[in-house]
């Protein structure tokens, strides 16, 4: 067992509010990284992966829970880390020399030595010859590299990784992945461990001694495990198939904890909020048919992972289309399957105002939101709510930049299944203007029925 | 010079200056009245110092109206501003740093940023003035003194509040690159905070040194009761001029302001703008480019760039190496020593801060009560005055607001939408804006006078000439900003006239016009107090206005009427930004942005 650098014990973060309810946002956590390791972060989009990373640098303090550097906490240990970030996160008015001798500069290193080793780091990146250059007249892969180059330079213990990959393209990362792979196994970089947060999981089964699976609402750790296939890994192999599908299973199933009902007991403390509201994926409509579009011509059922490679999809992407289409009931998920319902077929093969009509029986059937804007509208002699009614109930149980989201959402697919129409300047929600020929023939319908 | 924001695409720099302006208010009402009281408090200590100066006697200083005096006056004029800026570069980023990052702070410090800019400059004249010759043992340090802190007083606000807003937007990751990296405070402020607010800075340094020049105008000559301030510049050579009607010394001195701003343009400003380009946060490089030989000259500068190798460079390694020694000193002194005295020396520091502000509070408490019982000699019929006084400012800025709006909206837009009209057009009306208004104010007037009119009209034409430029600059831009397509499509459906500029033209500029009119707004109330009385030719003019009021008070050195003026100017221009500007600013933030 290789000696253990960064531990995190029972590490949390919430947010207090206002009204005694507090907003987990990592429910408290246990996790260590040891020395020799490539450990791997996966997690849907609001698991907290960023947060995580920044608590075990010190960049964040945690709620509560202490973290280790050397078996010392944080705060008082002189932590050697390096963070390459997703944004690059480069001084543009900086050439790339002198963004590459920032962090020595601020370590008070010799003029000579901060020079020599500077452009010995840009030679390993493969940079040589760029030193002179400006970030902004570079690529983005270059950009990277230069990222790298900095993180590098300082010689850090643990290398820490925020998604470095998922702001370039797909060949340019492919090559910087496998560029970084080999400086660490030939041990070309004196880095002990490195640490990297992802929503790719094909990159984290290509580069990871260790993979953590991180679920959501809140945040926390879902499953910890070992990767043993050999390098170089091909994707090709079953048993890295295997390792991709058996990860999509994790994260397409919650059953520790449906996404539908959140914030079960564990986690949440003080007095429960009285009404939970789901968590609305935000998945536009449009891509909810197209999804269950593509999965018709799949004969109604197919993988996850397979369906996620057809439309060259990351999980970021996918998870929240599956997840509303689920929560819709238009197709169910069982072991990283997804399977077309009655009601989904129907609505895949609709024309536009059919497929309306069924999207509106079905998000007033299982989206309490959308049930108690309808409800609030209808009970109000102007027809006519305000938003921050709703906002502040919302607010009870969401972060705020959450709340935001799950309004934004409602209103587009409210929108769209013509419950009811926003007016974005008074920030209200209203009944919709029907044309009078439609209005009749709905008003004919109902007698009808 | 006042320049076209797109010149350099400082986007930002125009928002953060009309933000300014329409602060979202995040402060609670304390806080306000918190500033309120040490405004107060402020205004009773510089009055007390002044009354005990009061009786003393004024050298007179004779201003020549000789064109050889000129170059001297010129160069008196600018090292006035120059100092000026200067002070003012420095407080406002020593100002911006603090309410950025201490949080104790910081909501004070902004509703004060708020008020301030909102308190017309020009009724502080009187009261700087007097304090500063009060201060320093020769009078005239103390006049020049005084002039400078005007001047200071008059640019400061928007670029503390730029340089503040930049630092609150640095991007996450950047800030956080410089945290990992554990850099110093000194090498965040050199590599992070102020790379990343250059651009505003520059921007808003522009436009705060063309104030400087309406204000250097105003006071450098001055009269206070049977005092009378002068100061040689070019602000006193025009207004000598103007009183004794010499028309040569009139243009001479005209002729030589126009140099200056142009020498200034491509001497200071040009070079700056192209420096400044590489501080643009951007991903890709743009093409359009300012272009300066001089700075070209500057960078490729053998001698320059040695002697730089020998001393810059040097002494900032020497900084650098210093900081870390410290901060690994600090680091191993916290691993080592045990919590406890670190809670004992915080403890004694609250105790201590808490003493200290006590003590703030009954001072300022105390000389803001003084400075209210000053407001108890009002008499009725004074308050009369100037409640009638501020309705009349109140009906003449807006008038100057609509008539510069109807010139510069069809203008602009001509302007905006034609490139050929706009390379002719553009450096003119950027030479025009530049000359400060209260430069041209005698000549003006003068004419005027000659024709029959008198000064209502008169400080129309001054606000106007002060204000408009604001407008128009924005409308070229806004113009500019509107997309070829959304043109085309008006053009495609053929739409009529009115219908293009309802649903085109007007909607597109509307963002860039409330911008400018918020700007012109704030300039005009404060154009105001030199617009409704003036000296001329030995006579004194002046009309129905709460400038009047406060120029009057001024002069007769009344101090209670000249505070209560103030106070209902700033009160006045603050309802208005809170209840006007503000929701159409916030409007056209959202509704009517292009590309949101």
């Amino acid at each position: 067992m290789q000696p253990v650098i960064i531990r995190a014990e029972r590490v949390e973060k919430y947010y207090a509010q206002p009204s005694e309810n507090r907003i987990q946002v990592i429910a408290p956590t246990d996790l260590s990284i040891a020395a020799g390791e490539i450990v791997a972060l996966l997690g849907p989009s609001g698991s907290g992966k960023s947060t995580l990373l920044r608590m075990l640098t010190g960049l964040s303090q945690p709620s509560a829970g202490e973290v280790y550097w050397h078996e010392k906490p944080i705060e008082t240990a002189n932590v050697n880390v390096s963070i390459v970030f997703q944004s690059f996160a480069l001084f543009p008015w900086l050439t790339v020399l002198e963004n590459v001798e920032a962090p020595l500069k601020a370590r008070g290193m010799e003029a000579v030595e901060r020079r020599r080793r500077s452009l010995k780091i840009l030679d390993t990146v493969g940079l040589d010859g760029f030193q002179a250059a400006y970030p902004k007249e570079l690529s983005g892969g270059m950009r990277q590299r230069v990222g790298f180059a900095r993180a590098l330079v300082v010689e850090p213990e643990v290398l820490f990784m925020d998604e470095p990959f998922s702001a370039l393209d797909v060949l340019t990362a492919e090559n910087l992945r496998s560029e970084l792979l080999e400086l660490w196994q030939k041990k070309t970089i004196p880095t002990q461990a490195i640490f990297i947060v992802t929503h790719n999981i094909e990159e984290a089964v290509l580069l990871a001694d260790r993979i953590i699976v991180l679920g959501r609402n809140p945040g926390r750790v879902r499953t910890d495990f070992k990767v043993t296939i050999p390098h170089p890994r091909d994707k090709k192999t079953a048993a890295f198939t295997q390792l991709v599908d058996y990860i999509y299973k994790v994260l397409t199933q919650p059953d520790t904890q449906p996404p539908a009902l959140p914030g079960t007991a564990d986690g949440k403390r003080g007095r429960a909020p009285k009404q939970h509201y789901q968590m609305l994926p935000h998945a536009r409509p449009g891509g909810i048919a197209g999804l269950l579009e593509l999965l018709l011509d799949h004969n109604g059922k197919d993988d996850i992972y397979r369906l996620a490679d057809d439309l060259a999809f990351e999980i970021d992407d996918l998870l929240p289309i599956v997840d509303a289409a689920q929560l819709l009931g238009f197709l169910t998920v069982t072991e990283g399957d997804a399977a077309i319902t009655p009601t989904g077929a129907e609505y895949a093969n609709s024309e536009i105002l059919r497929q309306k009509e069924l999207f509106r029986s079905a998000a007033v059937e299982n989206v309490l939101l959308l049930r108690q804007i309808v409800r609030a509208i209808e009970a109000k002699s102007d027809r006519s709510v305000t938003e921050e009614f709703f906002h502040d109930m919302l607010d009870e149980q969401f972060s705020e930049d959450e709340t935001l989201r799950q309004l934004e959402t409602a209103i587009n697919w409210g929108r769209y299944a013509e419950l009811f129409d926003f007016d974005a300047s008074r920030r209200r929600f209203i009944q919709p203007e029907k044309l009078p020929a439609e209005a009749d023939q709905q008003s004919a319908e109902e007698i009808d029925a | 010079m006042i320049r076209l924001p797109e010149s350099f695409s400082s986007l930002r720099g125009r928002e953060t200056l009309a933000r300014s302006q329409v602060l979202q208010r995040s402060w609670p009402v304390v806080l306000d009245l918190c500033v309120a009281g040490i405004g107060l408090a402020c205004f009773y200590g510089v009055v007390v110092i002044a009354q005990y100066w009061f009786g003393h006697a004024e050298p007179e200083i004779v201003i020549s109206q000789s064109p050889r005096a000129l170059p001297l006056y010129a160069f008196y004029s600018v090292v006035r501003i120059f100092l000026a800026y200067l002070l003012s570069l420095l407080f406002a980023v020593g100002y911006g740093y603090v309410a950025a990052y201490n949080k104790r702070m910081e909501a004070l410090m902004i509703a004060a940023l708020d008020i301030l800019q909102s308190i017309p400059v020009l009724s502080f004249l009187p009261g700087v003035m007097l304090a500063m010759v009060a201060l320093f043992p020769t009078r005239q340090i103390g006049v020049e003194m005084g002039a400078i802190v005007l001047i200071f007083t008059g640019q400061v606000w928007n670029m503390a509040f730029s340089f503040y807003s930049s630092i609150k937007s640095i991007p996450r990751e950047l800030s956080e690159a410089a945290d990992i990296y554990q850099f110093s405070r000194w090498q965040r402020l050199v590599q992070l905070e102020l790379p990343y607010s250059a651009i505003g800075l520059v921007w808003n340094s522009m436009v705060s040194v063309a104030g400087g020049w309406f204000f250097l105008m105003a006071c450098e000559m001055f009269v206070l009761g049977t005092r009378d301030f002068r100061l040689p510049g070019l602000g006193s050579f025009l207004q000598t001029a103007a009183g004794t009607g010499n028309t040569a010394a009139i243009v001479w001195g005209l002729v030589t302001m126009i140099a200056i701003i142009v020498a200034t343009d491509q001497l200071i400003w040009r070079p700056v703008i192209a420096w400044s380009d590489k501080f643009k946060f951007e991903q890709v490089e743009s093409t359009k480019q300012v272009r300066s030989p001089l700075l070209h000259l500057l960078q490729h500068s053998r001698g320059l760039r040695t002697l730089k190798h020998h001393t810059i460079r040097p002494l900032g390694e020497a900084v650098y190496k210093r900081l870390a020694e410290e901060r690994k000193a600090r680091s191993e002194l916290a691993a080592a020593a045990p919590p406890e005295t670190e809670d004992h020396s915080a403890s004694l520091k609250t105790v201590l801060r808490v003493a200290f502000v006590a003590v703030a509070a009954v001072a300022v408490l105390y000389a803001a009560w003084h400075a209210i019982g000053l407001l108890h000699q009002v008499s009725g019929p004074q308050f009369g005055e100037i409640m009638k006084g501020a309705l009349a400012t109140f009906l003449r800025v807006n008038v100057s607001l609509v008539l510069a709006a109807a010139w510069t909206i069809p203008v602009g837009v001509a302007i905006g939408f034609h490139p050929r009209l706009a390379r002719i057009a553009q450096p003119l009306a950027q030479i025009a804006a530049s000359v400060p208004a209260t430069a041209l104010f005698p000549v003006i007037l003068i004419a005027l006078v000659q024709m029959g009119g008198g000064l209502g009209i008169g400080s129309i034409a001054l606000m106007l000439l002060g204000t408009q430029w604001y407008i128009l600059f924005n409308v070229i831009a806004g113009a500019m900003a509107i997309p070829s397509d959304m043109r085309e499509v008006a053009t495609l459906f053929k739409f009529t006239r009115v219908q293009r500029w309802k649903t085109v033209i007007l909607p597109g500029i509307f963002p860039f016009l409330i911008t400018g009119l918020v700007t012109a707004s704030g300039g005009a109330w404060n154009a105001s107090i030199i617009a409704e009385y003036f000296h001329l030719k030995g006579q004194t003019m002046q009309t129905v206005g709460l400038g009047a009021v406060i120029s009057a008070a001024t002069d007769s050195g009344q101090f209670q009427i000249l505070l209560l003026a103030t106070i209902v100017m700033a009160l006045m221009v603050v309802t208005i930004n809170r209840l006007v500007w503000r929701p159409l600013y916030r409007l056209s933030e959202s509704r009517y942005k292009l590309g949101g």
